[in-house]
């Protein structure tokens, strides 16, 4: 049969909004009489507050309130309850909030800000994951025993800076050292990075005479805001709202809750007058959460004939002052940390550890492109020690059905889709066979790198998601979620999946961009590539539910049984004979007879979805199922490099993802371009610059350096589709993947060209220059 | 020579109409668009003049509105997002899928429109020069260096 929707270019729903700059943002709404916060942040990477003197701010015009952690003291985090809306007695990182200025206006609020004034005793501190544990280290939190745990499973250990740590055993490590004729080893380090999200976070917030706190935020998680501002204020549930409209990019940094605290606690301190605190860049770069730092080592043994034996992995993941999801993210990492590989016999040492710098989030890949670049660089070290090609090497391995994961979790084609195909794919699409490392001329070298990924939700195990579908008079259809639009085209995607569930014009099923929590039905968050998958179901089984209301009214009217009929293009007409038919929107309000009498009324399909049997990984061995399903893929990058002063282009990036089904080809392929553009910006330039005092020292987009037009390279992107069984019409998850093994492959390719090791990130010209001359020496 | 001490209004001429602004000679081009005019295509991004969200025409020519004071723009003739109605380089980059969030587009859209008043005929290197000063996070640019392409070449040929 042919699809409606599905497999379509359709341009999103809010396109024309977006182009005439009529699309509104959460700092785009007029509010009269709004005020607005400034925050004061931390100048001390690590220090106590000795003084703060704000009684020159306090008589500066148009100031209503100065907040200090005391103010509404509390510990907040979604894993385990670390850390203070501003900072009480001490600051753990420079840019971490310390006061807040209330004002008539922003300018007024940012005058008076900058008349506080505050005193610090610094501390020692903590420069780097592998510092953090050391035995001598200073503790950035000195009572991490004593913290409230929001999930049970979270392990932090006392007097360290260690908040959490996942082990996974499987198989028998002697047994596959044994059985490994090669080994080799890499030690990998990534540093933190920012989302750069174009749109700076930003939350206004007012709490109404009722009671009612009414929340405005740029969010991917308004259902978890509500909860923890309940939680955190003492308020019910049901009297907390939180508005979200369209999202200027979130890559995760949109997920943790930080500013809606602050605005809350702003409105309380003015009489619940509406509040905005919208971060400048420098404080969204360095006050707001970043994307965690890496040191891994890595060492894999293979027999002679390149079958993988052994893997044992060491991550230690800095989460920066702050625990935030960094201990979920490094149960992420351990449970998939042998890439999409076939590997029995693995041991895994992950530690989540406190630094003194920007504490950490979820980031594009939740912790995925990180991990993957230590494996996909050791798989190549594997390959030049066993003098195998890299793509034989890998395709020699790629885990299939009936192989299990790191943590147990037995594999089928519907739960792991099809690796190899996408190696074979990216293979041809890269040309590999044309050459892995080709001299152009005395100084230049063309050199090409290619890595594997695999990515699951990683989610809690009751995240659920729900979907309202409600009929107009005239037969289209309201769709209702409470998945948050942050760019990927979420909503046109779920719209498509109803179109063609209902059989009819995807421009008749209209979406409401917004969300409202009293008005939206739950969705857990707009992360982990899920909407889709988990919102899509839930349409499903709401377009299931309104086809069965339709087609019971129409039995009636129709006078038949329900059997015989069937619905497409707005009519419910009989089987065995389509001229004969009644129009939805003759049903849709109910149907009236000639005379007037009416039965039903309108119809209002609902669903949910909750994604089965997920379990949490065991403490001793990490047994657990992350994920409902993987989206697997390979990519490959080309590079061209001057031998004469290590500069480098980067000529063509290359993925093939098993996306199960393409929903929205155009989309699809853009958010997998976009998702490449970031890592190729983490490979080649960004990354956070702290002095020796752990000052942040790029917090401009000056200085701290993106992609920008003309410097990318030719973007190929193709697809395998290999349904799951669970996900609406087989789709995967794509949105996160185009940035996880991207880097990797880059770093691959001019680690090719320059013939030296480069094991971290961002390789710029003058590291391949410091490799080339210790290699000389 | 215009003067502003204090708070005070100010008569800007924004898409063809004169429209009367309250502003503090502190204040950015971008403030009062947004704050006082309501015209909220232009984005702050960084207000530094690094990402060229809050990009506008002024006298034909792209400025970053967060580096204009407001009261540098009175007497010239400013164009924003909101007064491109139905310009080819809107329709391209919804053709070319050239946006997701969308943060980003109006800035974009304003100095491709500059560039295609100016140099219809640019070549890739100057195209690069211009749009360089814009930053997108969420598209690769191979998206909108399609839709520009399409719409100088439109008008070349």
């Amino acid at each position: 049969m042919t699809s409606i929707a599905i497999g379509k270019d359709i341009i999103r729903k809010e396109a024309w909004d977006k182009v005439t700059g009529r699309a509104l943002y959460n700092a785009d709404y007029a509010s009269p009489g709004l005020m607005h916060g400034v925050l004061v942040t931390s100048t001390c990477a690590h220090g106590l507050i000795k003084s703060m003197d704000y009684s020159e701010a306090q008589q500066m015009p148009g100031v209503k309130a100065i907040l200090t952690g005391d103010y509404h003291p509390m510990l907040t985090g979604p894993v385990i309850e670390d850390r203070p809306p501003l900072a009480r007695d001490k600051v753990r990182y420079y840019g971490e909030p310390v006061a807040l200025v209330i004002a008539n206006s922003k300018a007024e609020a940012a005058a008076a800000a900058s008349k506080i004034k505050i005193q610090y005793e610094n501390l020692p501190t903590v420069d780097k994951p592998s510092a953090a544990m050391s035995k001598e280290a200073p503790l950035v939190h000195e009572h991490i025993d004593q913290y409230r745990h929001v999930i049970p499973e979270v392990y932090p250990q006392a007097n360290s800076n260690i908040v959490h740590q996942v082990k996974i055993r499987k198989g028998d490590m002697n047994k596959g050292w044994q059985a490994s004729e090669v080994t080799v080893e890499g030690e990998f380090f990534l540093p933190q990075a920012d989302h750069i999200a174009m749109e700076t976070r930003n939350t206004r917030a007012e709490i109404l005479p009722s009671g009612d706190i009414i929340v405005h935020s740029s969010s991917q998680a308004p259902f978890g805001v509500r909860k923890l501002i309940s939680q955190h204020f003492g308020v019910d549930l049901g009297k907390v709202v939180v508005n979200v409209p369209l999202v200027g990019g979130g890559y995760g940094g949109k997920a943790p809750i930080q500013m809606e605290f602050l605005a809350v606690m702003a409105s309380q301190a003015v009489g619940g007058r509406p509040v905005l605190i919208a971060n400048t860049r420098e404080q969204d770069i360095s006050a707001s959460p970043s994307k965690l730092s890496l040191e891994a080592k890595v060492k894999l043994g293979a027999s002679r004939d390149g079958i993988l034996q052994a893997g044992e992995y060491t991550f230690i993941v800095g989460t920066g002052a702050y625990a935030d999801s960094g201990p979920r993210m490094t149960g992420s990492m351990a449970s998939n940390c042998t890439g999409p590989y076939k590997l029995d016999n693995v041991w895994c040492d992950a530690y989540c550890v406190y630094t003194n710098h920007t504490y950490a989030t979820a980031y594009r890949g939740f912790g995925h492109t990180s991990f993957t670049f230590a494996v996909e660089r050791a798989m190549d070290k594997l390959a030049a020690a066993l003098n195998l090609d890299p793509v034989e090497l890998r395709r020699k391995n790629l885990i299939k059905a009936g192989d299990t994961s790191p943590s147990q979790v037995i594999l089928t084609p519907s739960r792991l889709g099809d690796v190899a195909q996408c190696l074979d794919k990216v293979e041809k699409l890269i040309n590999w066979s044309e050459g892995s490392r080709v001299e152009i001329d005395n100084n230049r070298i063309r050199a090409k790198g290619v890595a594997c990924l695999w990515k699951t939700s990683d989610s809690p195990t009751d995240a659920i998601a729900a979907a309202i579908v409600a009929f107009n008079s005239d037969g289209s259809i309201n769709l209702n979620v409470g998945a948050v639009e942050i760019g990927p085209a979420t909503k046109t995607t779920l719209a498509q999946i109803l179109a063609e569930k209902m059989k009819m014009d995807v421009n008749r099923v209209h979406v409401e961009m917004e969300v409202n929590t009293r008005v939206s039905p739950h969705h857990w968050k707009t992360v982990a590539s899920m909407s889709t998958y988990m919102v899509g179901r839930a349409v499903e089984e709401a377009a299931k539910d309104a086809i069965n209301q339709i087609i019971s009214l129409a039995a009636i009217a129709m006078k038949c049984s329900p059997e015989d009929l069937a619905l497409g293009q707005e009519q419910v007409y009989l089987k065995d004979d389509p001229n004969i038919y009644i129009d939805l929107a003759h049903i849709a309000h109910g149907y009236k007879y000639p005379g007037g009498n009416t039965i039903g009324s309108q119809v209002i399909g609902r669903g949910t979805y909750v994604m089965p049997h997920l379990s949490s990984l065991d403490r001793e061995n990490g047994k657990g199922k992350p994920g409902p399903y993987w989206t697997p893929g390979a990519q490959a990058v080309e590079v061209e490099l001057n031998l004469a002063d290590y500069t480098y282009k980067i000529l063509r990036a290359a993925t093939v993802l098993d996306a199960g089904k393409v929903i929205n080809p155009k989309s699809a392929k853009g958010v997998v371009m976009g998702g490449m553009s970031m890592g190729l910006g983490l490979g080649s330039r960004e990354s956070f610059i702290y002095d020796q005092e752990q000052e942040l020292q790029n917090t401009s987009l000056r200085s701290y350096k993106v992609l920008r037009i003309g410097e990318q390279p030719e973007y190929l992107v193709d697809w395998v589709e290999t349904p799951n069984a669970n996900a609406p019409f087989g789709a995967r998850g794509i949105g996160e993947h185009g940035i996880v093994a991207i880097h990797a492959a880059l770093v691959n390719a001019l680690s090719r060209a320059a013939q030296v090791e480069l094991d971290q990130v961002p390789v710029i010209p003058e590291l391949i220059w410091q490799k080339r001359e210790e290699e000389k020496a | 020579m215009f003067q502003l001490t204090g708070e005070g209004l100010i008569e800007l001429n924004v898409n063809g109409e004169t429209r009367k602004a309250l502003v503090r000679p502190a204040d950015t081009l971008l403030f009062a668009l947004r704050e006082r005019l309501g015209l909220t295509g232009a984005k702050p991004g960084c207000e530094n003049g690094d990402c060229g969200a809050c990009t506008v025409l002024v006298d034909g020519w792209p400025i970053k509105s967060c580096l204009m004071l407001a009261v540098e723009a009175v007497g010239r003739e400013i164009q924003t997002v909101e007064g491109l109605n139905g310009a080819p380089i809107q329709k391209a980059f919804v053709d070319k899928f050239a946006f997701q969030c969308g943060y980003c587009t109006s800035g974009f859209i304003m100095n491709c429109q500059g560039l295609i008043n100016i140099h219809p005929d640019a070549s890739d290197e100057v195209m690069q020069e211009w749009l360089q000063s814009n930053i997108c996070r969420c598209t690769s640019y191979q998206e909108i260096t399609e839709a520009i392409k399409s719409v100088l070449i439109t008008e070349n040929t």
